[in-house]
């Protein structure tokens, strides 16, 4: 038996394992059974059913757009946070964490209020056709809005680290600013980028309380799968409950694999170099 | 191609980092720029880069005035101490990337084979397909050079190259830069604070220090006439004896030297270790030897005279010497300074 | 010569055209789309007087709701928090076979729909769950109360102490610990005085976290709460109900509660962070390449 240097490891390791285990553990092997003493024919009825597949395709397709909007702009807002000097820039970068500061539910009323047909943008993006509440657009929004934070911070530790000398010496070989930026920056800033926008992807698909107000809900148009899941449960069909509720637990296990995947290899240069 | 600087001042914050520094390099010398940390070197190797921009004063690049152009115009190569290779890229991709980028268009295979032309150059043709992650730290260096070289500089500038390296590697990468440095014939300033470095290196050695130009000369000059306490401590070993001079001859101990140019009073005398010898009688300065120190090169022992500081000789290693015999210090040669 | 007229190279992207366009592009856009979102909820909130406000805030059915939602953070936020302390110590201090993989495990709950952890939760502690019989027949509630509420939200937050303990305490490694013990001191006297004040802003740190998320979570706690008015309704889901009665002024109202917090967790993460907590931590994951050769001085630092 190994004689351990420092008191506490069965006090500490015992506490953790039981923690975990009641409240982590079990509920989710409760799930797992419930969606597995289906019987697979049961199982696949429910989640190949129209409405299910409907709302993941809504699910997917938004948080998809959401992440490439957020691609974007979160990488815009880390540049702009990292390399010039403004005034407002340390209010700015305190705000990127709202999102993630404020209840979902909070998030949820507020951007409905803006986005609705009579909301402060609402009304004048209706003005042009465009309608964001009750429609994908919206859900995208609500995705786009909480899975900000997930982007601009994985980039901006990075973007901050990188080695001043590279541009220098880019520079001093005769690059231009695009083509120091194609070639150099971003190959170097590709893996903090792919590790943020897993994080944002995966937080978007599970995404609830800040979807609900502004989706509408419209069965095959705009009912997320987190939300066919609720309606499955005040219906009291807790097998269909429990077999779309399985669909996104495995997905969030994937997800969770990319992401680690993503974020290991975002250390792959600056470990070496 | 020539370089001029002209009273060249830069200031970060409030630290004046550079004062006014006025420095001509021939075209095709190899100059090395030497201090202590904060003497304003690698500032001032960074303006004739273009990677900062002088307060004032101008730098002159041949007959054009290149104080403002950017540093991605001014045609240098650039080597840094921690190598900055691009870590995505393999080496040859590194080598490549100021011929891709160049204005100046050129054909795959053209590119291709002057990067294999540089490797072979550099001594490490075979390895064009590794990451920099994959090569040694010496390797690194040469790489950087190649890829520096790549765009035909006019200019070859180079920040404390070997600074991250080992002893070793550093003496061989040393004669090897002067082996590319005479082949090529480009004009070459290189940032040192090593000054074996400098004067193994060097056509032509500037000494700094607090951002002015205390001595530029070749290395036998500045070795053999330092022109300041500095200086001499700073290129060597240097011990400092208490004198007087009288009518341009210092007395130390019982040693008359000459003093040329210093006034009457009192002054300072530096030696080296090797102008110093044992005697156990004969004329000198009194002392006690302290510690013998052996080493493969010689002997070098430490000694306390009756006045002053501990003095360092170098001594033949026959000679006969141990801890706490007496004796007298010679004085063969040495500078002197007025204190 | 000042540095404000000190004239620098420009780096990639400084291009005065380009800075100042992208500056402005992207402040609009986090104007519209960050700020706006909080100063909605301040205008709709009282859209229709400080009467309604007070009247919303101190109506008998919310002043439960902020009870019930207070409640839950003050059993599930400390009970989280020494979990998370409890794990830290026993993965950082030690090595044992399955130490990565309860890593993985705790960060699980980050990664989960937050309906999925309710429905979970219902299928341990529901009629229809495993222990459902058993609870039933013993006449303990669970589900539609408050033990399933601060459950679920338990869940939901676990990891939040735990990571940001754990990657500092293994960047701070054993010795200091190994020493105190070596000079006879017990497990709690060296966590106390010797551990805890290295970690005191990053436990600190994922507190305050933990305890924004607890108060505002939503989508496992609609599961698990029964969403009774006036018995089993925490704040968001209170809003939630005013907001589908429309008492949508009522809702802003209870909701700009929330928003206060938030807006305090942000100063609160401010503050810690330059404390050296969360982002202020420079992590080793995200090492520092090596000095460049022209010294860093204050003013040149554009971060």
């Amino acid at each position: 038996m190994q004689r351990r240097v420092l008191p506490g490891l069965h006090l500490t390791l015992g506490l953790t394992l039981l923690y975990v285990s009641i409240i982590v553990v079990l509920p989710l092997g409760a799930l797992v059974y419930k969606a597995a003493s289906l019987g697979f024919a049961d199982y696949w009825r429910i989640v190949s059913s129209g409405r299910a597949v409907a709302s993941y395709r809504v699910t997917v397709t938004c948080a998809l757009a959401a992440t490439a909007f957020n691609l974007v702009f979160g990488f815009a807002l880390a540049w702009v946070l990292v390399r010039y000097r403004f005034p407002g820039r340390r209010f700015v970068d305190a705000l990127v964490d709202l999102p993630f500061a404020l209840p979902t539910a909070v998030a949820g009323i507020a951007l409905t209020a803006l986005f609705a047909p009579n909301g402060w943008f609402g009304a004048y993006l209706a003005r042009v056709g465009i309608q964001v509440a009750y429609t994908p657009l919206g859900i995208m929004i609500a995705m786009a809005f909480t899975s900000l934070p997930f982007i601009v911070r994985t980039v901006q530790p990075v973007l901050e680290d990188l080695d001043p000398t590279l541009e220098e010496a880019a520079q001093s070989l005769g690059g231009s600013d695009a083509a120091i930026f194609r070639k150099v920056m971003l190959p170097l800033l590709t893996p903090a980028l792919l590790a943020g926008i897993s994080l944002a992807f995966a937080r978007s698909l599970g995404e609830f309380g800040a979807i609900i107000f502004i989706a509408g809900n419209q069965p095959f148009q705009t009912e997320i799968t987190a939300l066919l899941t609720f309606i499955r449960l005040e219906e009291y069909d807790y097998q269909a409950a429990a077999a779309i509720a399985s669909v996104l637990l495995i997905t969030a296990f994937v997800m969770l694999a990319v992401t680690n995947l993503m974020q290991a290899r975002a250390l792959r240069y600056t470990q070496r170099a | 191609m020539k370089i001029r600087l002209d009273n060249v001042v830069k200031t970060f914050d409030t630290f004046r980092a550079v004062h006014g520094v006025s420095l001509d390099i021939e075209s095709g010398e190899l100059v090395a720029l030497l201090g202590p940390s904060g003497s304003g070197k690698t500032t001032i190797l960074r303006m004739v880069a273009g990677l900062e921009y002088a307060d004032s004063g101008k730098i002159h690049f041949g007959d054009i005035d290149a104080t403002d152009i950017p540093v991605r115009d001014r045609g240098v190569g650039f080597v840094f101490q921690h190598y900055a290779l691009f870590p995505h890229m393999t080496v040859a991709e590194n080598v490549a990337f100021g011929m891709k980028v160049s204005k100046v268009k050129r054909g795959k295979q053209e590119i291709a084979a002057r990067v294999a032309e540089l490797l072979r150059l550099v001594r490490l043709d075979g390895l064009g397909k590794r990451f920099p992650s994959q090569i040694s730290g010496g390797q690194r260096q040469r790489v950087a050079l190649a890829r520096a070289l790549a765009v035909d500089p006019k200019v070859l500038l180079l920040d404390e190259p070997f600074g991250a390296l080992d002893a070793n590697v550093r003496r061989d990468l040393r004669r090897w830069l002067r082996e590319i440095h005479d082949e090529l014939g480009i004009t070459t300033l290189f940032v040192t604070h090593d000054q074996e470095e400098a004067l193994d290196l060097a056509d032509r050695v500037v000494i700094l220090k607090d951002g002015d130009i205390v001595q530029q000369g070749t290395p036998q000059e500045v070795c053999r006439e330092p022109n300041s306490p500095f200086v001499m401590s700073f290129l060597g070993d240097a011990n400092r004896l208490p004198a007087t001079v009288v009518n341009g001859q210092a007395q130390v101990g019982t040693a008359t030297l000459p003093a040329p140019g210093v006034a009457d009073g009192k002054a300072e005398v530096f030696l080296r270790p090797g102008d110093l010898d044992w005697t156990v009688d004969g004329g000198g300065v009194a002392a006690k030897i302290l510690r013998v120190i052996d080493h493969p090169g010689g002997r070098r022992l430490l000694v306390a005279p009756d006045q002053g500081d501990v003095l360092e000789l170098d001594v033949a290693p026959e000679t006969l010497a141990r801890a706490g015999d007496t004796g007298f210090v010679a004085v063969r040669r040495g500078r002197v300074f007025a204190a | 010569m000042s540095a404000s007229t000190a004239r620098k190279p420009p780096r990639i992207g400084d291009n005065p055209a380009f800075r100042r366009a992208l500056i402005a592009i992207v402040l609009v856009v986090t104007a519209f789309f960050v700020v706006a979102p909080l100063v909605v909820i301040g205008i709709e909130a009282f859209s229709k007087g400080w009467a309604t406000y007070a009247a919303a805030i101190t109506d008998a059915d919310t002043r439960h709701a902020i009870y019930l939602t207070v409640v839950t953070a003050l059993i599930a936020v400390p009970i989280n928090t020494a979990f998370g302390i409890a794990a830290a110590w026993a993965i950082t201090k030690f090595d044992f076979w399955g130490r990565r993989f309860l890593l993985i495990v705790i960060e699980i709950p980050f990664s989960i729909s937050p309906i999925v952890a309710g429905v979970a939760y219902l299928f341990v502690y529901g009629l229809q769950g495993l222990f459902g019989h058993v609870l039933q027949a013993a006449d303990i509630k669970i589900l539609f109360a408050l033990p399933g509420i601060v459950l679920a939200s338990m869940f939901v937050t676990a990891p939040f102490v735990a990571r940001e303990l754990i990657p500092l305490m293994q960047a701070q490694g054993r010795d200091l610990e190994e020493a105190a013990t070596s000079l006879g001191a017990s497990g709690w006297r060296t966590f106390f005085s010797v551990t805890l004040p290295n970690i005191r802003w990053a436990l600190l740190y994922g507190v305050v976290l933990c305890n924004a998320r607890v108060m505002g979570e939503f989508g496992a706690v609609s599961v698990v709460s029964g969403n009774i008015r006036g018995q089993t309704n925490t704040m968001p889901l209170h809003i939630e109900l005013l907001y589908h009665d429309y008492q949508s002024a009522g809702a802003f109202a209870v909701a700009s509660i929330l928003a206060v917090l938030a807006v305090v967790t942000l100063v609160a993460k401010v503050l810690l962070e330059r404390r050296g907590a969360g982002r202020g931590a420079h992590r080793p994951a995200l090492a520092t390449p090596p000095p460049s050769a022209a010294p860093q001085f204050a003013s040149e630092k554009t971060t």
